[in-house]
């Protein structure tokens, strides 16, 4: 297996773009063998994925395994490197797992206007920007990546999504666009100053340069509209409800990770001494982040918009964690960028289901969901307790550790500071199970509002669906009662980093 | 002294130009022999002529690195000479491709067409080489005198006669300046030789008459390049003409502009002793960041994809001005005339594939205007997704071409660390995020809208604009994924070869 240890990385990495060109061969007609061919060539990748992660020597989970490193642009001494080590590999883990799910749904439930050839080749397309963004190791190659992902999200709100898809689409875009135009200015600054695009060098080259301020600055701005982080996030409510259900699952679940990762990978790791001017300033930030998003969730009448503020909530948490700039707070961030995945790709699901039935989302009009459909209320109520930090589920782990670490923030960071906003983080979680136990009993409780007693749409779980979601419920548990599983994976990582024993 | 000297000739050297010159000599003769049957013929025979045309330029750039210098070292054939070479016949190519069909199907004169192109094309590929103001004022000349009259060519439209005359007279007057700016550039010196211009304006230093000349010559190639505020001919001339010569003139006349400019200001204004960089910086840093600004904000308000197109050029030709504002500046000056010649290389090839698209919708549309660009993913779904790589493309975004073009310049901006040149850096990433949106207005018409009268018949897309098509975009993805073909290519440029 040789060839595979060299070459396993590219392979799954361009494994979904070669399935896109083969849909690009096939007419549009048929629309079944689009549907085969994405669900295979994303299969496919899950099977090289799952043989990554489990030849993965988790002894070394601090170094870069299944290395890549060959010569790409020769003139701007960018590198054609990537490597999968314990800091990446659950977001890696998470995103083959999830996209082969989310074409499984697709099966039969490919949204208005229809047209799988393409909507099918976009997810493709954008799968193959989001594991190699988790892989690249050099700056240039995760700036390309991570700008793939940016064109077929973009086509998917804004060809397959609401009724506001034009203006959703468009803000996503223009946002993203612009932070990483500062983004790839910073990376040029470091390049001007450390003399190289290396991600794996350059925290050691990278030492003492001059303006690192700055530098961290325009990758904050770049992660940060990413993750979104308050004030940035103004995109996000727009872009999840617009999105397809498809959309807003690969979102949530993979496409913000890119900007939590990038600050983990890049961003602090590259320039530890600014991430500390920096922290404060994010700590702050990610907190108003917590409670302007839960408040956002306690006024949203829109079941989906409510989960999308949701995010913002979450993703408040998973950078609480990374502001502290120690391991035990970027440890619960990772854990937390995973869990957030899985429990928010999950509650998306439930509600393009429940659109799907009802063709509402509006909290008001909906009702008694635990009788018409008993198992997807269910689902709901698992995934909500999940998402509210449950202890026992997935949830608890991301959130909890995040605010413990609050207590003790890394050295020179402002003790006092940083534990005032521990105890308003918490207060957060008490929001959460607020605005998440009073969607579940608006939903799920009571009975059916009158339009849709009678209506014969509304039908439980189907087996497609079934297939989707298992995968899902049973990672929020085992991940709940087992949180180590990870845990050990990205702490010999972080502690390769230098980030304490 | 003034003995006439028989000139030493590399017929290698120039066999690209005898090969272009020969095909113009046969599109004549076989259009006065066989009249209106040339017609079925002379496209073809114009578009092999160009190709080979490309069989010297590749033995030329395999034979070996050597610099070959010819009348004195007034025609130099070097990497990068030969790089623009292969972009100006390609592109010619390309813009054949494209016309074969419009002139055809549109009661033109056909061969006429055919010939004048191939003779600005050459004019463009002995301006590659030119290193000396007189060859490169008539090389100028021969491909803009071409150019004027094609842009009228649709005669019994009053709008093309309306580009024709705006582009000749802002044309010629573009080049009386240029003409008076060499004037005095030669009395101030008393050479024509680039090379010894610099050695002449090293030996008498900075004088105001040489100043005037210089920022005369520049202004002259401003208007060339349609760089703000010299680019008012540009909307209305490309609006008008017909759409190939409008590809034409927005790719291959532009870059021949370029060329020019990069010549003088590798030579000249890189002469270490002469100071008249301090006063051309400030020029070219206003000329560049009033075009992108000007050229962006203007295109935003396009209704018209053509003109939107236009105006954006203008915006990229400020992009491609600005890593001249670093002339001079060390760490950066083996890097500033490769990253213009990548950037115009995938320019052409990014802007020619939305020309493409553009003239294979209107053969259906009959209209360039966005709105009938409404709902195309419904009934041209291949055209779209064309037109989306360009777009995307001319936006900057990973991994089509301009992304790497903007990076090299954004490169060059941020290594040289002067104050002008960081203050271009932020001007330009501003901009880009402007030109995202109007680029985008154009995909989100195809994409997300109706299509405005319902009619979802397919477009027709004849062959040659689907090989047209099909070199633009394998280009523009290929220079996106692997720019270092072309930055090899690009990396020895005149400043080294001179010795700049």
């Amino acid at each position: 297996m040789d060839w595979m240890d060299n070459w396993s990385l590219a392979l799954v990495t361009f494994l979904p773009l070669a399935g896109a060109l083969v849909m690009l061969a096939i007419p549009k007609e048929q629309e079944s063998t689009h549907k085969l061919v994405g669900l295979l060539a994303s299969l496919a990748t899950l099977v090289v994925g799952i043989w990554i992660v489990a030849n993965f020597d988790y002894d070394r989970g601090g170094e870069f395994q299944y290395l890549i490193d060959r010569s790409w642009i020769d003139v701007i001494n960018s590198r054609f490197i990537m490597g999968l080590d314990g800091l990446s590999l659950p977001l890696f883990a998470l995103t083959v797992v999830v996209v082969p799910l989310v074409f499984i749904y697709s099966w039969n439930h490919i949204p208005e206007p229809g047209n799988p050839k393409a909507f099918l080749s976009l997810m493709l397309i954008l799968e193959t920007g989001m594991i190699g963004s988790f892989l690249a190791e050099d700056l240039i190659l995760f700036f390309v990546f991570f700008e793939v992902v940016l064109l077929p999200m973009y086509f998917m709100i804004g060809v397959w999504g609401g009724p506001e898809r034009k203006y959703a689409s468009i803000k996503f875009f223009l946002y993203t666009l612009f932070g990483s135009a500062l983004m790839i200015l910073s990376f040029l600054a470091l390049y001007q100053y450390a003399g190289t695009f290396d991600m794996r060098k350059l925290p050691e080259l990278a030492q003492g340069i001059p303006h690192a301020t700055w530098i961290f600055g325009g990758m904050f701005i770049g992660f940060g509209i990413k993750v979104p982080m308050f004030p940035f996030h103004t995109w996000l409510p727009d872009a999840h409800t617009q999105a397809p259900t498809q959309g807003s699952v690969i979102l949530a679940a993979v496409l913000l990770k890119l900007g939590t990762y990038g600050f983990v990978r890049i961003a602090i790791n590259i320039l530890p001494e600014a991430a500390k001017t920096w922290a404060p300033v994010i700590a702050i930030l990610a907190v108003v982040g917590i409670i302007y998003g839960a408040l956002g969730c306690l006024a949203q009448t829109d079941m989906k918009r409510l989960i999308a503020f949701s995010s913002v909530a979450h993703m408040g948490f998973v950078m609480l964690g990374i502001s502290t700039l120690t391991k035990h707070g970027i440890n619960a961030a990772m854990f937390g960028m995973v869990a957030h995945g899985l429990i928010t790709g999950m509650l998306f699901f439930v509600a393009g289901s429940v659109k799907e039935r009802y063709h509402t989302l509006e909290i008001k009009r909906l009702g008694g969901l635990l009788v018409q459909a008993p198992k997807m209320g269910w689902i709901l109520g698992f995934a909500s307790m999940a998402s509210l930090g449950l202890p026992g589920l997935a949830g608890f782990w991301g959130e909890f550790p995040a605010i413990l670490a609050a207590y003790q923030p890394a050295e020179g960071l402002s003790v006092p500071l940083f534990r005032t906003l521990m105890v308003i983080a918490s207060l957060g979680t008490v929001l959460a199970a607020g605005y998440l136990l009073w969607l579940y009993q608006r939903t799920a409780f009571g009975t059916p509002s009158e339009e849709f007693a009678d209506d014969p749409h509304i039908h439980d779980v189907t087996p497609a669906e079934w297939i989707a979601w298992t995968p899902f419920l049973i990672a929020i548990v085992l991940f709940g009662v087992a949180p180590g599983l990870m845990f050990d994976v990205t702490d010999k990582a972080l502690v390769a980093l230098g980030l304490g024993a | 002294m003034l003995a006439w000297v028989k000139p030493v000739i590399d017929w290698h050297a120039l066999a690209p130009e005898i090969v272009l010159v020969g095909t113009i000599c046969v599109l004549l003769a076989v259009d006065v022999t066989l009249l209106e049957r040339a017609k079925a013929v002379i496209g073809s025979l114009a578009g092999i002529g160009l190709l080979a045309s490309l069989v010297p330029i590749l033995t030329l750039a395999t034979a070996d690195d050597e610099v070959r210098e010819m009348f004195g070292g007034a025609y130099v054939v070097d990497r990068t000479s030969l790089l623009l070479k292969a972009l100006f016949v390609v592109a010619g190519y390309v813009v054949v491709l494209l016309s074969t069909n419009y002139v055809g199907e549109g009661d033109y004169w056909e061969s006429e067409y055919y010939t004048l192109m191939v003779s600005s094309i050459l004019g463009m590929s002995v301006m590659a080489s030119a290193r000396d103001l007189i060859s490169i004022f008539v090389a100028l000349e021969l491909l803009s005198i071409p150019a004027y009259m094609l842009a009228g060519w649709r005669k019994r439209d009053p709008r093309s006669n309306e580009a024709g005359l705006k582009y000749y007279l802002m044309g010629v007057f573009a080049s009386a300046v240029l003409l008076y700016g060499m004037s005095l550039v030669f009395g101030v010196t008393g050479h024509t030789l680039l090379s010894e211009i610099a050695a002449g304006v090293a030996e008498t230093g900075n004088t105001p008459a040489l100043t005037l000349g210089v920022v005369f010559v520049l202004v002259g190639f401003a208007f060339k390049v349609s760089a703000v505020p010299f680019h008012t001919w540009a909307p209305d001339t490309y609006e008008g003409a017909p759409t190939p010569v409008t590809a034409f003139l927005a790719v291959a006349s532009k870059a021949a502009g370029f060329v020019a400019l990069i010549q003088v200001a590798a030579t000249v204004l890189a002469e270490p002793s002469a100071d008249v960089w301090q006063v051309t910086r400030p020029v070219f840093f206003v000329l560049a960041a009033l075009s992108m600004t000007v050229g962006n904000v203007i295109a935003l308000r396009q209704t018209n994809v053509v003109r939107m197109l236009a105006y954006s050029g203008i915006a990229q030709a400020g992009f491609m001005l600005s890593p001249f504002v670093t002339l001079r500046v060390e760490q950066v000056a083996d890097q500033l005339v490769p990253s213009v010649v990548v950037y115009l290389v995938i320019y052409a090839a990014m802007n020619l594939g939305a020309f493409a698209v553009v003239m294979a919708v209107a053969r259906k549309t009959r209209s360039a205007e966005i709105t009938s660009f409404g709902g195309l993913f419904t009934y041209a779904p291949g055209l779209t997704v064309a037109m989306s790589i360009f777009l995307a493309s001319l936006v900057g975004i990973p991994p089509l071409g301009g992304w790497y073009a903007k990076f090299g310049i954004m490169r060059v901006l941020i290594e040289a660390q002067t104050g002008w040149s960081i203050a271009l850096s932020i001007v330009l990433a501003v901009n880009t995020a402007i030109a995202a949106y109007y680029y985008l207005n154009v995909a989100k018409a195809m994409w997300f809208d109706e299509v405005p009268d319902g009619d979802t018949s397919p477009v027709p897309v004849p062959p040659s604009l689907r090989t047209a098509l099909a070199i633009t975009v394998v280009a523009t993805i290929v220079f996106g994924v692997l720019p270092g073909i072309l930055a090899d290519a690009a990396s020895v440029g005149p400043v080294v070869a001179l010795g700049g």
